[in-house]
């Protein structure tokens, strides 16, 4: 089974979102997207200072096999991408809740106002098939 | 942003061991089959330096007899099956409509004068069969689908010795002997000297009752069991063209890399050389040609493909190549078309060199990147 940390929040496509201490959002895949990716090898994050809205395509993750958008689980401005994926995409495999993440993002909005899912609600969104 | 759920599809006799063995199932020219049982990179890596096994049983395997089998095929076939003289040797072909359109692409052995075996593609067998079974029923030769054998591959270049000793005692003699591109008749089983990967290796038909034990003493033996996702690597860097994606009913062999399988120039009437002849004296329009991207990212079917000239074309598959450590694909434009190109991906033009495939062969690198 893939892992579901109990501190983050999760959208049905398959994001997770970590609140960090100044407010900021730090947004990436779920182990079991990776999983069901297969090997990843090519990422492209947002750059910096780049707006979005919520449910923006913002950052695009290839596989061996296809090219998977992410879609921002909030709207806000981008603070930071991942740099470290140009060169070592494999970190979404390997480490997907930490050194695989993909953005850093100043909310718009509150996090808890949005429509996304706690670990318990996550897992079983999973195991329904999806 | 997942890849949809697997539709149920038909199954092969590998299925449990493909659970069993983690394998991801998705459907598949109307099979389930594993894409991968991990790292899809690794398997991949195997193959390259050692072995791996894939079960290809979707693929059909028909036997055609009777008199009039090689008069058959030298309509049926664009390559020229008189060649085939010596008992057990193989070629690949075309097998084409009238107006020259690619039906289907498949491997044709010679098992005696009247004895003929093609391994044709699982999604177009039911197309094939039809068609073959309408030329054949004229010509009095019986064309029997062996639904009952399963296929396996096994490939790398350890896959030969370490698949030796694990062969029925009444075809490993003769599997050793085997030159590239023969295969060989053992009891029920039959082994060939062929495959998809540009690796040396053989593939396997055997009844469909004995594929589990193969298989699991393969795995043993230390053969990597391989998916769909490296198949379609492995394939790309060899330079294999995938029927329904690179080639069609909507062109002819000259115009997908394939003139190196068509026999013009004898006296054999087969189905589709008028217009390959017509096609060859006015020049075909496009060609198919492998790339090798310049920049970061992946190069995927149906990207935009723009020549220095404005020439257009299209990838018609592309993909990350495990070997060279970048994206090569394959792609259809016009015939000018040479040097460097540029790719659309995502809204953004990324230089392309227009190389001659294939790009890897036996483990090494054979294009310039």
């Amino acid at each position: 089974m893939s892992e579901i940390p109990a501190e983050l929040r999760y959208t049905k496509s398959h994001e997770w979102v970590r609140a960090l201490p100044d407010g900021s959002l730090m947004v990436g895949i779920t182990d079991h997207a990776q999983g069901a990716l297969g090997d990843l090898v090519f990422v492209e994050v947002p750059e910096a200072g780049r707006q979005l809205s919520a449910g923006d395509a913002c950052a695009v993750v290839e596989s061996v096999k296809a090219a998977s958008d992410i879609y921002a689980p909030l709207g806000g401005e981008v603070l930071a991408g991942n740099d470290s994926l140009a060169t070592q995409p494999e970190l979404v495999n390997q480490d997907p809740y930490g050194q695989g993440w993909i953005l850093r993002l100043r909310p718009d909005a509150d996090p808890d106002s949005a429509l996304l899912m706690d670990a318990a609600a996550y897992g079983e969104f999973v195991a329904a098939g999806h | 942003m997942l890849p949809g759920q697997a539709k149920m599809g038909r199954r092969t006799p590998l299925y449990e061991q493909h659970c069993a063995a983690g394998g991801r199932m998705v459907e598949f020219g109307g099979w389930d089959l594993p894409v991968g049982y991990g790292s899809q990179i690794e398997e991949h890596h195997a193959v390259r330096r050692d072995a791996g096994v894939f079960d290809v049983s979707h693929m059909c395997v028909v036997d055609l007899r009777g008199p009039a089998t090689q008069a058959l095929l030298a309509r049926l076939l664009a390559n020229d099956v008189g060649r085939l003289t010596a008992p057990g040797k193989a070629l690949y072909s075309c097998m084409l409509r009238e107006d020259g359109g690619v039906l289907d692409d498949l491997i044709a052995f010679r098992l005696d004068p009247d004895w003929f075996r093609l391994v044709v593609n699982a999604a177009t067998a039911e197309k094939d069969l039809e068609w073959i079974g309408s030329h054949a029923a004229l010509a009095g030769v019986t064309v029997t689908a062996r639904r009952e054998l399963a296929l396996l591959a096994v490939q790398g270049p350890k896959a030969r010795a370490k698949t030796l000793p694990l062969l029925p005692t009444d075809c490993m003699a003769a599997a050793a002997e085997l030159r590239p591109f023969f295969g060989q008749p053992g009891g029920d089983w039959f082994v060939s000297r062929t495959g998809y990967t540009g690796e040396d290796g053989f593939e396997v038909a055997l009844p469909a009752a004995e594929a589990p034990a193969f298989w699991t003493a393969l795995v043993a033996a230390g053969v990597r069991p391989c998916g769909l996702g490296a198949r379609d690597t492995l394939r790309l860097e060899a330079g294999m063209n995938l029927y329904g994606q690179d080639m069609d009913e909507s062109v002819t062999p000259l115009e997908s890399g394939l003139a190196w399988t068509v026999v013009l120039d004898d006296a054999r009437d087969f189905i589709g050389k008028a217009a390959l002849i017509e096609q060859r004296h006015v020049g075909p329009r496009r060609r198919l040609a492998g790339l090798v991207l310049q920049e970061r990212g992946v190069l995927r079917s149906h990207q935009r493909v723009v020549a220095a000239d404005g020439g257009e074309g299209a990838v018609t598959s592309g993909t990350f190549a495990p070997t060279l450590e970048r994206s090569i694909g394959l792609a259809r434009f016009p015939v000018a078309t040479d040097g460097m190109v540029q790719v659309e991906i995502r809204g953004r033009l990324l230089p392309a060199r227009v190389v001659k495939p294939p790009f890897v062969r036996n483990g090494r690198i054979l294009v310039e990147f």
